[in-house]
């Protein structure tokens, strides 16, 4: 009764902070901004935030997080940030175009918008839609269904920037852009992002996206990204979330994929407090293919649940969704997938499996694959394991003069490796391997790849 | 393909329920209608003791505060529970147990739908307890299970003859609080049967139970109680089947299952209530709780269903494997053909240690028929070693039907080892060819491969049943491809 009454609260907390705020909002940002926050707001007042309540969000409790006392600001805090300090961000051998978000807002450590060789458009989001209203109008809150998810409805009316990635038509060369979301702030802060990527017809893209907490505060993060892949386009995505354990992120994202398109998704959580990644895919295009992939390594209290839903709305696509964790202390995870084959979308092939190893007696993990099919023609199937390395295994290893450590971190990274194969970045595979390799040995810590050098809690 | 196949699914979609016919009885029913007045009158016709009563107007008090249940993949239409007949039996002596008083239509009835009561003719190693509407017609072989102990008799016999263990084990599984229906059927359950193996008994034949909704705007509410001590073994069978009616009919039962240490229990279905006709009208609602503990260790309780009738499938036959080493096991086919919507599954709730369990579920879906498998696996906290082993697969025979899963698998215990594997698929255009090659029409290759599909599960069940399980599934189905 306690919980009920509190999400009450919090709710109307959320919904005062928007009346509150909302002349501020408005006059600071672009009219596709505004133009939705009355109805998103609508919406978040009917869902309020998730809780266990709904099926959806029955293995994380995000009133709680929400609960706790964090500071929120409608406009930009300055905070001074050595763009030096994100070297341990470099990916040897990638030459990357850089956007840096500080708690949300893009930093300007190079031009707001800048147009690339190529016709590549990159930079903050609050700047495009004040540049290209129109090009925005077009694709902003399309794919983001506010009226389904409470999360959702909360960003859209308070958007205000994020990141903003343009591939014009037949455009895009192989230099990937990084995008750093820093968390950096003297006290606890929620923070919110909308970011909006374009991946016109025939174009090439690749993403990397680094979630980094540069201090120890507790901070909660709710982000949406809207992706927009369209004919013949293809898309590279991966999100690499490693945050102190005191950050939670709430991160919500929405591919669209048009004819014959190709996306790969690809989420990779070393570190961070509660966590819950949403992932909607829609192939609303024939022949468009989509993988969705997942690697969680989770110790101490962490929560990681991945949750994704794949719609097949026409006919001859191709999804595949591979989510893999290995659990350790007293983590919990969570997976959710759902497939969806609309009655239309015959000779549709969708793959989903999940994997997940449990290290210790308190590590806890429920999965849920589902499948929804209304087509007959199609060929889907799902999987999923809970189990613990192989003792015939190990046992194999040692017989051959491997220690139990050693053998036990390589049958892990063995496990980790089949979702790190699929990453068509060689530089960006090879630093990942090395992020989890070290991960899996206890020497990633957050402190170790924090400038701070703070010695605070990890 | 789609040319040749027309005819074939008009033909199968066409066929006539085979067990629609209505037997034209005297009725000694209820008014319509649910109230605590109504659930007194159901008591005493019942003659039943008070603390019987007292357990129902618990559970209807329970049942009043409670909210309709919306979380599965079904459609159903609101039902008025106040415009429902909860008590009908047919109009006869006093049953007395004996052949000779049975009235002969009611025999007519249960011998069409090839059950004779009469235990002379019946097929050897089957004992059969009869019943219609609200209550048991005939249990057979009752004297001579008795001889060795067993106790097989009709729920409400059970109630006046051996109060002592319903009153134990009655709701141990299955409380009247733990669902919708469960609370409902407490409160206004009317017959079934009650089975009790002493202890190191093995059942020297199958025992089943025959179900039949006969009387219109009634509904079905059966109890089903069997209790294996240790070391026994029983296996049970259930059949039934309604007449066709345009009204739709509720039928909300509820089975618990006691397996105490190294006991084993088998419990098969075969439900083939009436699924109403090819634009939907009419059909059985089918709400049930079934549930088994596994109390001892080394106890097994396997859980066989065929479901092929029904407008509306709500059911999840589950084990609690509470014993260690014990065994839990489900094993079905369902298919919707036509309108009907079938959201089924189990549940294994691993707590003892070593406990296995293994779950096989054959979904077939034509027409327009909505298919759901939904089931959880749960190893808490202490089972060390628990195992388990899915397989769902679904087979879409349409292109108007849906197939689908949702499985919860919920690992607490890092020693589990707990696998899921589903598959959607149609039957292959090139398994046809290679039949029609081989001199086999369309409609046989058909029905060939659907029943090598149910295969599996089909092989559960006990001989004769496996046969008719069979026949049935050819007539739900054979043929309807598209």
């Amino acid at each position: 009764m306690e919980a009920v009454s509190d999400k009450h609260i919090l709710d109307n907390q959320l919904t005062d902070w928007y009346f509150d705020n909302r002349d501020q909002l408005i006059s600071s940002s672009s009219s596709v901004f505004n133009s939705l926050r009355p109805a998103a707001m609508e919406s978040f007042r009917k869902l309020g935030i998730p809780d266990r309540s709904l099926e959806n969000y029955k293995s994380t409790d995000i009133p709680k997080v929400f609960l706790s006392p964090l500071n929120r600001y409608i406009g930009q805090r300055k905070i001074l940030f050595a763009v030096e300090d994100l070297f341990h961000c470099d990916i040897p051998e990638l030459d990357t175009e850089l956007i840096l978000l500080v708690n949300g807002w893009f930093y300007e450590n190079r031009p707001k918008l800048q147009v690339l060789p190529g016709g590549m458009i990159i930079g903050s989001m609050s700047e495009a839609a004040k540049q290209y209203p129109d090009l925005l109008k077009q694709h902003y809150s399309k794919y983001a269904d506010y009226e389904k998810d409470g999360l959702v409805a909360l960003n859209t009316a308070f958007a205000q920037d994020g990141t903003f990635i343009f591939v014009p038509r037949g455009a895009g060369n192989d230099r990937a852009i990084q995008i750093v979301n820093v968390l950096l702030s003297p006290e606890d802060l929620f923070v919110q992002h909308r970011n909006l990527v374009i991946v016109e017809d025939n174009a090439t893209a690749k993403v990397v996206v680094c979630d980094h907490s540069l201090s120890a505060h507790h901070f909660l993060t709710n982000s949406v990204t809207e992706i927009y892949v369209g004919p013949n386009a293809h898309l590279d995505y991966f999100k690499l979330q490693n945050e102190n354990n005191n950050s939670n992120q709430i991160s919500t994202s929405f591919v669209h994929q048009e004819r014959s398109s190709d996306a790969v998704f690809n989420t990779i959580t070393l570190h961070g407090g509660l966590i819950r990644n949403n992932v909607f895919t829609r192939l609303n295009g024939e022949g468009a293919s989509n993988q969705t992939l997942g690697l969680f390594l989770m110790d101490k209290t962490q929560h990681v649940d991945s949750y994704t839903f794949v719609d097949h709305a026409v006919p001859n696509c191709t999804s595949r969704q591979s989510f893999k964790g290995i659990l350790d202390d007293q983590a919990t995870g969570a997976f959710t997938g759902r497939i969806l084959v609309r009655p239309q979308a015959q000779k549709t092939q969708a793959y989903q499996v999940n994997n997940n190893i449990l290290l210790t007696n308190d590590a806890r993990m429920s999965t849920k694959p589902q499948l929804e099919i209304y087509a007959d023609d199609v060929k889907c199937s799902h999987g999923a394991t809970v189990g613990q390395l192989d003792q015939n295994a190990i046992f194999y290893l040692q017989s051959r003069g491997i220690s139990i450590r050693e053998a036990r971190l390589l049958l892990m990274y063995a496990f980790g490796h089949e979702i790190l194969s699929k990453i068509t970045v060689d530089p960006l595979r090879e630093r990942l391997a090395d992020l989890v390799d070290k991960r899996l040995r206890g020497e990633l810590t957050r402190c170790n790849s924090c400038p701070l050098h703070c010695q605070e809690t990890c | 393909m789609n040319g040749d196949q027309d005819p074939i699914i008009n033909q199968v979609t066409q066929r006539e329920y085979k067990y629609g016919f209505i037997t034209v009885l005297d009725n000694d029913a209820l008014p319509k209608g649910l109230n605590e007045d109504i659930i007194c009158q159901l008591s005493a016709k019942k003659d039943e003791p008070e603390w019987m009563l007292e357990i129902r107007l618990k559970a209807f008090r329970y049942w009043l505060t409670m909210k309709l249940p919306e979380w599965a993949h079904l459609k159903i239409p609101v039902i008025d529970y106040q415009d429902i007949i909860y008590y009908s039996a047919p109009k006869s002596k006093k049953p007395t147990g004996r052949f000779e008083d049975v009235d002969p239509e009611l025999l007519k009835t249960f011998d069409k739908l090839g059950i004779p009561l009469d235990e002379q003719k019946h097929l050897s190693g089957f004992a059969v307890d009869a019943v219609m509407d609200s209550i048991s017609v005939k249990t057979t072989f009752k004297e001579s299970l008795a001889d060795v102990g067993i106790i097989f008799s009709s729920f409400s016999d059970a109630v006046r003859e051996h109060p002592d263990l319903i009153r134990k084990y009655m709701g141990s599984v299955v409380p009247y609080r733990d669902n919708f229906y469960a609370a409902l059927n407490s409160a206004v359950f009317s017959d079934g049967s009650f089975v009790f193996i002493p202890k190191g008994v093995r059942c020297p034949m199958e025992l089943s139970t025959y179900f039949r909704i006969n009387a219109a705007n009634t509904g079905q509410f059966e109890r089903t109680l069997i209790v294996a001590e240790e070391g026994a073994y029983v296996s049970y069978l259930e059949g039934c089947t309604a007449p066709k009616r345009d009204k739709n009919q509720l039928h909300a039962a509820i089975v618990e299952i006691v397996a105490h240490t190294d006991a084993e229990v088998k419990y098969s279905t075969v439900q083939n209530w009436y699924p109403g006709d090819k634009n939907g009208k009419g059909g059985i609602y089918n709400f049930v709780t079934k549930r088994g503990i596994c109390l001892g260790d080394r106890s097994k309780i396997s859980w066989t269903q065929v479901e092929t009738g029904s407008a509306v499938t709500w059911k999840y036959p589950s084990c609690i494997l509470r014993g260690d080493s014990s065994v839990g096991e489900f094993y079905s086919v369902a298919v919707t053909n036509n309108h009907q919507q079938a959201d089924t599954g189990t549940k294994m709730i691993h707590i003892g240690k070593n406990t296995h369990s293994t779950i096989v579920s054959k979904g077939i879906s034509a027409g327009k028929g909505q298919n759901s498998y939904r089931g959880l696996v749960r190893v808490s906290k202490n089972a060390e070693n628990a195992r388990n082993y899915s397989q769902c697969d679904s087979l879409l025979l349409g292109d108007q039907c849906g197939a689908h899963t949702f499985p919860y698998i919920e690992v607490d215990n890092q020693s589990a080892i707990v696998e899921h594997e589903a598959t959607t698929s149609k039957i292959g255009e090139d398994q046809i060819f290679y039949c029609n090659q081989r001199g086999i029409d369309t409609e046989t290759a058909i029905g060939l491969i659907v029943n090598g599909y149910a295969r599996e599960v089909l092989n559960k069940l006990p001989m004769e049943f496996a046969v008719e399980a069979q026949k049935l599934l050819q007539i739900s189905l054979e043929g309807s491809i598209g």
